[in-house]
Order: C-alpha cells, then structure tokens, then sequence
C-alpha cells in the first residue's frame, strides 16, 4: 500500500485534496509535491488540502506543505489546509506555521473562504 | 542495551523509528511521548541518512538505545564530516518560516528532554536523545 493516496475532487473552482496516510521523507513529500505540480499545470490554482486522514507529518512533511504553500502563492493561487489532526495541529504550533496557513476545521466555511 | 546498524537509505527511517517505538512502548512509556520519540528519532536518522552520510550506501547509520532508571537514552551516529547544531538557523524566526527545511531539530529538542551533539572519536557525529518517563 502507498505511504500516501491522495484523491481530487472539485468544488466549484477549488480543487479538495483528500489525503490518507503519512507524509513523510521520501514517498509521501513527494506524492504532495506531484500532486500540487499537475495541478498547477492544469491551471487549478485555488487548492484545499483536506487532511484528515493524514495520521503522521515529519520535518519533510511540513516543509512539503510549506513549499506547495510558496509555489501556489507564487502562481497568484491560494493553498488552504482542513481538517488537521491534534498531532499535525500541534506540530504546526510548534513550528508557528499555524501564522502561516489558513485552517480550516468546516468545508464549507473552507470554500466559502477562497474569492 | 540494544544496538542497530542501517544503511543510509530513506527506508532506514521508518525502520529505526518503529524499532525505537516499540522499544519505548516496552519500557512503559504513553502515546504522547511515543509520538515524540517517534518523531525524534525519524528526524535524528534523517539528519544522519541525508546530510551526515550523504545517503552513501557504504556508510551505516548506528543507533543505540538504552534504558536506565527512569530514562530511554537513544543515540544515532553518522559517518559524516561533522555538524554544528548552534549554526542552524532558528526556523521560527519570521524570516525563515516559509523555508522548506531546517525544521528537525526543532522537533527533536521539543519532544525529547535532552538533546546534544557529540564529536565520534572514531569520525562521524553521535547526537544524544535522553526522554525521561
């Protein structure tokens, strides 16, 4: 089984990323980055992570989510996060990346968000 | 005390880290700081595969880990050129939030009680995690 499936699903114009699995060093960071890429180069700039299946984020992970943040930005998109477990919320703390990122724990409220 | 040798390759972090927890959950420790551990040691091995060894397959990564009294004390030793732990940059300081690295340490000196890096007298770096119960 992959470390990380991802699965897209539409919303109107934002794209949700629906992730199972872990996001770390190696398969997982990677699996974010392809995925964020294609997605770009389709032209689908407003892109909502839904992590709620994600039980376990590294170093890596985070600076995966931090680089796809940078990227979207840089290509005039918005990358928002929904649905953090305890664990990644807290990691996110830790780092003060929950500064940085807008998070959202409703999805509606999620696409709402994106203008 | 148990002792580990892996080659530096990305699949040696999982498998320290599973091995450290399951060592830590037999000596009683709770989810919380087996999350920590976990974390710790993915990030320490990590440090060592990638930039210690370079992921050169023909330098292993050793780990030991010891218990005594209260405390599970687990150290990782690279083959690599040395590593200055003051030398790396804060990655909560607003100018480097939005840096895709250099976030490791942190989590390490966060989810273990005691962290530090000692010169190997034989070559290479041991960095020392001590998590108290």
């Amino acid at each position: 089984m992959a470390e990380l499936n991802i699965r897209e699903r539409q919303a109107g114009d934002v794209t949700v990323i629906d992730m199972e699995g872990k996001i770390t060093i190696g398969e997982g960071s990677v699996a974010v980055r392809s995925a964020v890429r294609r997605l770009l180069e389709e032209g689908k700039k407003k892109i909502l992570l839904n992590l709620a299946g994600v039980s376990y984020v590294d170093s890596s992970g985070i600076g995966e989510l931090v680089s796809s943040f940078t990227t979207i930005n840089r290509e005039g998109g918005q990358l928002k996060l929904l649905n953090l477990t305890q664990k990644i919320r807290d990691l996110l703390a830790i780092t003060k990346l929950l500064t940085v990122f807008d998070v959202y724990e409703d999805e509606s409220t999620a696409l709402n968000s994106y203008k | 005390m148990t002792e580990q040798v892996l080659p530096s390759r990305i699949e040696s972090i999982a498998e320290a880290a599973a091995t450290a927890a399951e060592i830590a959950g037999r000596f009683g420790f709770g989810e919380e700081a087996l999350f920590g551990i976990d974390l710790a040691v993915r990030e320490a091995v990590t440090n060592a595969v990638v930039h210690g060894n370079r992921q050169d397959a023909t330098r292993n990564v050793e780990i030991g880990y010891t218990t005594s009294g209260t405390a599970l004390v687990i150290t990782v030793r690279d083959r690599g050129g040395g590593f200055d732990p003051a030398a790396v940059p804060d990655p909560t300081d607003a100018q480097n939030l939005l840096k895709a690295s250099g976030r490791g340490i942190l989590f390490m000196r966060n989810f273990m009680d005691d962290v530090r890096w000692e010169n190997h007298p034989e070559g290479g770096i041991v960095v020392r995690m001590t998590k108290n119960k």
